[in-house]
């Protein structure tokens, strides 16, 4: 396959790329920031979302979605990275309407699928537990009763943990922390009912949340996949999550370069531009070189998840790797190259850095995966 | 099945049928490496016959039209092809700056009649080129090259010296950079000459490099006559040619680094240095290995997609330069891993045991690569300037 996009894939960008700049571009976070806005993402610009049919864009046809790839649903990431703008698109389109569309349950697919893509139901993930993210140590139990199973423990960076509707959390119903068997996956409802949500408010004003399982009881039927061996899914859902937010990291990195570039094109110090200095020259070619390498990188992910999406591990944990670190070394440079007022709240460049900060994370840092890789590579 | 799966069904086959075994064990390195030419001797008959098969297909030179002995495959097919040559483990049978330098400035910028008389050789293999650009004086600031071709009527009479002329001793011609016109402004009086290298007045001396090889030649010229029919493209125009094959060469040494890859560096460094509990003893280097991986795969990535955009319209000219500075200062830090995972073993010069020191004289050798074919602070100012738009000084 060609590492280039379609001319229908270029039409998505540029539609999804209009919507973002006039509905959300930067102001937008900012004023859901300023505000202390307690959703944390525009309900009607979602709504927008879903007009163009972005949220049901990994589900399939029969479900009312667009039935198409990662490719696709990378190319929205990559343009909210270029605004920075919040939205449930990571949490529900990508990580849940992956969750459920893989997991085999035609009751389940049927109950939550169309609502998704009308934009009417917010769902997430609830995987970690710490700071690090280390998915094989889950530890958060669900035990056998009578007709169903009993939630206790932790979860924390729940994305959209604390307005979502549907909660899809990683459990331990077998096995010890460490092990990937005796984990399963559960469909618990959000809000009254569901467990005990506390927003966290994140460096970068996105929404995330911790939850705490108090003997919340869940129904059999809530089970998504098999009991015990949930990992498999988990793992895919996870993959999907790294590329998507590999994607958006490539966006917000190639959006805090050009504005770097812009800057140093019309600063002057010395009695000339600051682009003239090759000091300054030479890092950011260097820069565009690891961006470049680094896009390459993220469409062959994308594109793996398409082709054979149980086979794509190795190549996602590549490409989040690669993009976690050009990313960091973008909004590093932006913030240094353009000086003191990189350092003010009042420019933008900070939030990109910001931003960055918090996907590198996600999922796995650059060190996880690069750990991954060489355990694969038997070294 | 669509044409593409049929292609590559039929190239499969044919290679399977084609390339003898012994061409198909990895390459030890340069020694392995078919170069041709008039003085060349075949290592084995496997090599010969390889060369001859391929040759007559035109896959030495896949993407290459038919009439000058090239395949005339399509990006795709040349694209199958190079997959179904590593899936089998299949050698390269032939290389030489004429196919991935002079030939490709030939296609653009060549009469028909300088198509007609090189293109065939170079695609058999039976001339091998060196390449005339670097002078004593000359080095990163290529265009205030001196050595010079006076007009004498029906031929040019060439004086000068040539430095770094990479096997400039084993070659049979040489394409040059001559000023033709000394008054000019430095990029506009340069010319581009193609000549025999046995002709009267050429002389070549091999330099001794710190790997202890001597790839690299000064080449001297006496009063040596080449006819007018020989200059490429338009008197003191040679400049434009001569930066549209430094792109090629910028591919090519790119490249280099990825092409001898047979083993992964964790593999071998799990061999030298051991493990334990099932990872790498020296756990710091086994971060550095695992982060050079990435980056290599990342890279060869790059590559493939420099390729699809160009078949797409959409590569930047200068995108050559991003794949040089990649790709050299990568085979670079590969060979500072190898070295490192390898410790005092790796340091012996000579014997059997380490085949004359073959890893620690490559580890010196890629030394050159972030320096040959423009530095990489060449290739960042080229970037900066022709991708990124900003201002000279």
């Amino acid at each position: 396959m060609s590492l280039v996009l379609t001319s229908e894939q270029t039409m998505l960008r540029d539609s999804t790329r209009s919507l973002l700049v006039k509905s959300a571009p930067i102001s937008h976070l900012r004023r859901l920031r300023d505000e202390r806005d307690p959703v944390g993402f525009s309900r009607p610009l979602w709504k927008e979302f879903a007009a163009l049919g972005l949220p049901g864009i990994l589900v399939p046809q029969q479900y009312g979605g667009m039935g198409l790839g990662h490719v696709e649903a990378g190319i929205v990431m990559e343009e909210l990275g270029h605004t920075l703008a919040p939205s449930p698109f990571l949490s529900t389109a990508v990580l849940a309407a992956t969750a459920i569309a893989r997991g085999e349950n035609e009751a389940q697919k049927q109950e939550y699928l169309e609502r998704i893509v009308a934009g009417d139901l917010i769902a997430t993930v609830a995987i970690d537990e710490t700071g690090k993210h280390r998915p094989e140590k889950i530890a958060l139990s669900a035990a056998r009763s009578e007709n169903g199973f009993v939630l206790n423990g932790a979860k924390t960076m729940v994305l959209d943990g604390h307005v979502a509707d549907l909660l899809i959390v990683a459990a331990r119903t077998a096995g010890t922390p460490g092990e990937i068997r005796g984990i399963t996956l559960f469909l618990v409802n959000g809000g009254s009912g569901g467990p005990r949500a506390e927003r966290t408010v994140m460096v970068d004003s996105h929404n995330a949340a911790r939850l705490t399982f108090d003997n919340l009881k869940v129904p059999g039927s809530a089970v998504l996949g098999t009991v015990d061996g949930g990992w498999t899914l988990l793992d895919g859902v996870l993959n999907a999550g790294r590329a998507a937010t590999a994607a958006e990291m490539a966006g917000a990195s190639e959006e805090a370069f050009a504005r770097t570039v812009a800057y140093l094109k019309e600063r002057r110090q010395f009695g000339r531009l600051i682009g003239e200095f090759q000091a300054l020259q030479h890092r950011a070619a260097h820069l565009y070189c690891e961006l470049e390498v680094t896009r390459a990188a993220i469409l062959k992910a994308q594109q793996a998840l398409d082709e054979s999406f149980d086979k794509a591990g190795p190549i996602v944990a590549m490409a989040k790797a690669r993009a976690g670190k050009s990313a960091t070394l973008a909004v590093q440079e932006g913030v240094q190259m353009h000086g003191g007022i990189g350092m003010t709240d009042e420019f933008d460049i900070g939030l990109f850095m910001k931003r960055v900060r918090v996907m590198q994370e996600l999922f796995g840092d650059s060190n996880f995966h690069a750990d991954r890789l060489a355990r694969l590579g038997h070294y | 099945m669509s044409d593409l799966e049929t292609f590559r069904r039929e190239t499969r086959a044919w290679l399977e049928s084609n390339c003898p075994p012994e061409m198909r064990r990895a390459s030890q390195g340069e020694s392995d490496t078919c170069w041709g030419g008039r003085k060349w001797k075949f290592q084995s008959d496997a090599q010969r016959i390889w060369l001859e098969r391929m040759a007559e297909k035109g896959w030495t030179v896949p993407d290459w039209p038919r009439e000058y002995g090239g395949g005339g495959l399509s990006h795709d097919e040349v694209k199958i092809l190079r997959q179904e040559m590593r899936a089998l483990g299949c050698r390269s049978p032939l290389d030489s700056f004429g196919i991935w330098m002079l030939g490709p400035a030939l296609l653009k910028y060549g009469s028909d009649a300088q198509k007609r008389e090189h293109l065939p050789k170079i695609a058999r293999g039976e001339i091998r080129w060196c390449q005339g650009y670097s002078e004593p004086g000359s080095g990163s600031d290529l265009a205030s090259l001196q050595t010079r071709a006076v007009d004498h009527g029906d031929h040019y009479v060439v004086n000068g010296s040539k430095i770094w002329t990479s096997y400039a001793d084993k070659a049979d011609w040489i394409f040059c950079l001559v000023r033709t016109d000394p008054d000019a402004p430095k990029h506009e009086g340069i010319s581009f000459l193609l000549f025999d290298m046995e002709s009267q007045g050429v002389s070549t001396k091999p330099i001794t490099l710190i790997s202890g090889a001597s790839p690299f030649c000064q080449t001297f010229f006496d009063d040596v006559l080449v006819p007018k029919a020989n200059l490429v493209g338009e008197l003191n125009k040679g400049w434009t040619i001569a930066k549209y094959l430094l792109t090629h060469e910028r591919d090519m040494i790119g490249g280099m680094g990825q092409t001898s890859e047979s083993r992964s560096l964790g593999q071998t460094a799990a061999e030298s240095v051991g493990l334990e509990n099932g990872i790498l003893a020296d756990t710091v280097l086994r971060g550095q290995i695992a982060a050079y991986e990435i980056d290599a795969w990342a890279f060869r990535l790059m590559m493939e997609r420099a390729g699809d955009m160009a078949k797409a319209g959409q590569a930047h000219p200068a995108i050559s330069s991003l794949l040089k500075y990649y790709g050299t200062e990568l085979n670079k830090r590969r060979m500072e891993l190898v070295m490192s995972a390898g410790g005092t073993d790796a340091l012996e010069w000579e014997g059997a045991r380490t085949r004359d020191g073959s890893q620690v004289r490559a580890w010196l050798r890629s030394k050159a690569n972030s320096i040959e074919g423009g530095t990489s602070e060449v290739q960042l100012n080229i970037v900066a300037k022709r991708i990124l738009g900003l201002p000279d000084a």
